[in-house]
């Protein structure tokens, strides 16, 4: 039951659905533009409210591997950084993955490459959805649009975290992050207790105790047989993933004639642009992808079958678009459209480029 | 004529003079013959035994030779990226400031990749111990320079001995940490004689006994052999070791209760 509304940033919405979902501790290092996640978190004593721990760790790569410390513990365990400091964290993340450690990432997404600029972007698709890190894995990505999204994302992210065993990202971008809007906030839940963590999560490491052999976290195994054993059950566990966790929205899809596929910043602009399209007589719908990873595929496939053109809007030089290609198999054509380096297209740029790829041209 | 001493004789309770702790496992050690890394593990299990800390003991070990430390210490472990064990230990450390946390690292893992996770977590005081066995070389990956490498000394990576202009300084990482003031206790031990296994031992109770203290990091360095990568035997290295390793790197405690030891 949501119980309060507040005017919030959205790094200040992720970092109170920490604090009311019960995370035990978040390690963070300062990048622009999400350091207000952090100075949230410490400005807002969370060890006071609910004994969580908040702690500024001297890196990115540090702050990832305190992670995957206390996530071997079986804690709610939680990070955010921005583009250049993600990057820093990919090891870890790929000895998470390796190790099956859950955990929430939250990337707020600024223009690349190298630093780049502290201004939004969206070119970090394929380091998350791709890998990222060494190694055959995958993260589930999911992308919000709004800053109830950041809230409700975190508690999402947790629930997907520990089902499967493997780390989250929430891949946000530095638009979403630092916009304000309303929020509703859900009332505090508690904090596991060690009983409660050892009974949920038998394999955490909480001390080797007469009853139990003992535990081991690691990603390590010498053995290529049991290796390559260990490598097919991660496969079977991301086709399940795939089969089961797939969340997208469609905006004024029913009569659509031409698609939208876009997510976080760029869909709240294509919403816009619907309008301004639909103004001319051009029917147009907008597949929203929440999670970036699992892809949503099938759906994108089928409406394929309806429209006669599908425009990928991403604020890149066009990496989702390769992801929809795959999923249209040819039947309609399909462009990209996006702006880089921290610009933010304008809804009329974007009807304007349907207009050009699929109508005028 | 004298007793004949059988088989029998020798196993009975009565006579049981040495008993390997069960918190080893019965693995076969993946370490070199000779090598100092099996008394090491010997003697800080055989605390955690003595000090019935099994349940409550969570330890880690990253990238080197002791990445399989998990196989044969008879606890809960986490396997570290390299140079990464203090940003691990930190975490549980905090989230579960009960329970007694060490890491056991190398020196390619302690002073060259992870140099900064190890300065932040000592520079902030957390309360685990870090135990740190410095041979002077990479072990694991084949005998290559490591930061502690000593003036001269011959590795794959120097095949004609460190050359201190081309190759930078040996880092005496520990004597550097020591300075930080969240360190509480900080040694450097050795365990190449049953003299110097007893004090390594002492050491190792000490600072696990000051861990509970939560005055902040404690910190064993043990010296180690590496026959192997320094290619010699066991005997010749720990010789090699008493004349060249430890007029650098000297024995002895080097900050106590949170002051350091004037010499």
């Amino acid at each position: 039951m949501k119980k309060e509304l507040r005017l919030m940033k959205g790094n200040e919405a992720f970092a109170e659905a920490a604090i009311r979902v019960g995370v035990d501790g978040y390690f963070g290092y300062p990048i622009t533009p999400q350091s207000e996640v952090m100075e949230y978190l410490t400005a807002e004593k969370p060890h006071e409210r609910t004994g969580m721990v908040v702690l500024q760790a001297e890196s990115e790569v540090a702050a990832i591997n305190m992670l995957y410390g206390g996530a071997s513990c079986g804690k709610k365990v939680m990070t955010s950084s921005s583009s250049p400091g993600v990057s820093l964290m990919q090891e870890g993340i790929s000895y998470m993955a390796g190790a099956e450690l859950p955990c929430v990432l939250l990337n707020v997404v600024r223009g690349g490459p190298g630093l780049g600029t502290i201004q939004p972007a969206q070119s970090d698709y394929f380091q998350s959805t791709k890998g990222g890190g060494h190694g055959d894995y995958r993260l589930i990505v999911i992308a919000p649009s709004s800053v109830q999204e950041m809230y409700d994302f975190v508690e999402l992210g947790f629930k997907l975290a520990f089902k499967y065993r493997t780390p989250i990202m929430v891949q946000s971008d530095g638009a979403i992050g630092q916009m304000m809007e309303k929020v509703e906030i859900d009332e505090q839940q508690k904090r596991f207790s060690e009983a409660e963590i050892i009974k949920n999560y038998p394999w955490a490491t909480t001390g080797k105790t007469p009853d139990r052999e003992r535990n081991i976290i690691t990603s390590l195994d010498l053995d290529p047989a049991r290796h390559e054993k260990h490598n097919i059950e991660l496969q079977k566990k991301y086709r399940k993933i795939e089969e089961k966790e797939i969340q997208y929205e469609k905006v004024q899809c029913d009569d659509a004639e031409y698609l939208f596929v876009a997510y976080g910043t760029s869909a709240r602009l294509c919403l816009k642009s619907i309008q301004l399209c639909r103004e001319k007589g051009i029917k147009v719908g907008l597949l929203r992808p929440i999670t970036l990873w699992p892809f949503p595929k099938d759906i994108i496939y089928d409406m394929a079958d309806q429209v006669k053109g599908i425009l990928s809007v991403e604020m890149s030089a066009g990496q989702m678009v390769e992801d929809i290609l795959l999923s249209v198999k040819g039947k309609v054509p399909v462009e990209h459209f996006g702006r880089m380096g921290g610009i933010i297209p304008s809804p009329i740029e974007i009807a304007d480029m349907l207009e050009e790829k699929f109508i005028k041209g | 004529m004298a007793d004949t001493i059988t088989k029998a004789d020798i196993i009975k309770p009565e006579n049981l003079v040495y008993k390997k702790t069960d918190l080893l496992t019965d693995k076969v050690l993946s370490y070199c013959p000779g090598c100092g890394h099996g008394t090491a593990h010997r003697i800080i299990m055989e605390t955690l035994d003595e000090m019935s800390l099994q349940s409550e003991t969570i330890g880690i070990a990253p990238v080197g030779c002791s990445v399989l430390a998990y196989e044969f210490m008879n606890i809960d472990m986490q396997q570290a990226a390299h140079g990464r064990a203090p940003a691990l230990a930190t975490a549980v450390k905090r989230l579960m400031p009960e329970k007694t946390v060490f890491t056991y690292q190398g020196d390619g893992d302690l002073a060259a990749i992870g140099t900064a996770e190890t300065i932040h977590a000592c520079n902030r005081g957390e309360n685990f111990t870090i135990f740190f066995i410095n041979n002077g070389i990479y072990g694991m990956t084949g005998g290559q320079m490591a930061p502690t490498t000593l003036e001269g000394m011959k590795s794959s990576t120097s095949p004609y001995g460190r050359d201190l202009e081309m190759m930078g300084h040996p880092l005496k990482i520990t004597e550097l940490i020591a300075q930080l003031p969240g360190t509480y206790y900080v040694t450097r031990q050795a365990v190449h004689t049953p003299a110097a296994v007893r004090k390594a031992k002492k050491a190792v109770r000490k600072a696990i006994e000051m861990q509970k203290l939560n005055k902040g990091l404690t910190f064993v360095e043990i010296v180690s052999n590496c026959n192997s990568g320094w290619k010699m035997t066991p005997v010749q290295s720990n010789h090699w070791m008493v004349e060249n390793m430890f007029p650098f790197y000297p024995m002895g405690d080097i900050k106590l209760e949170g002051e350091l030891v004037k010499k």
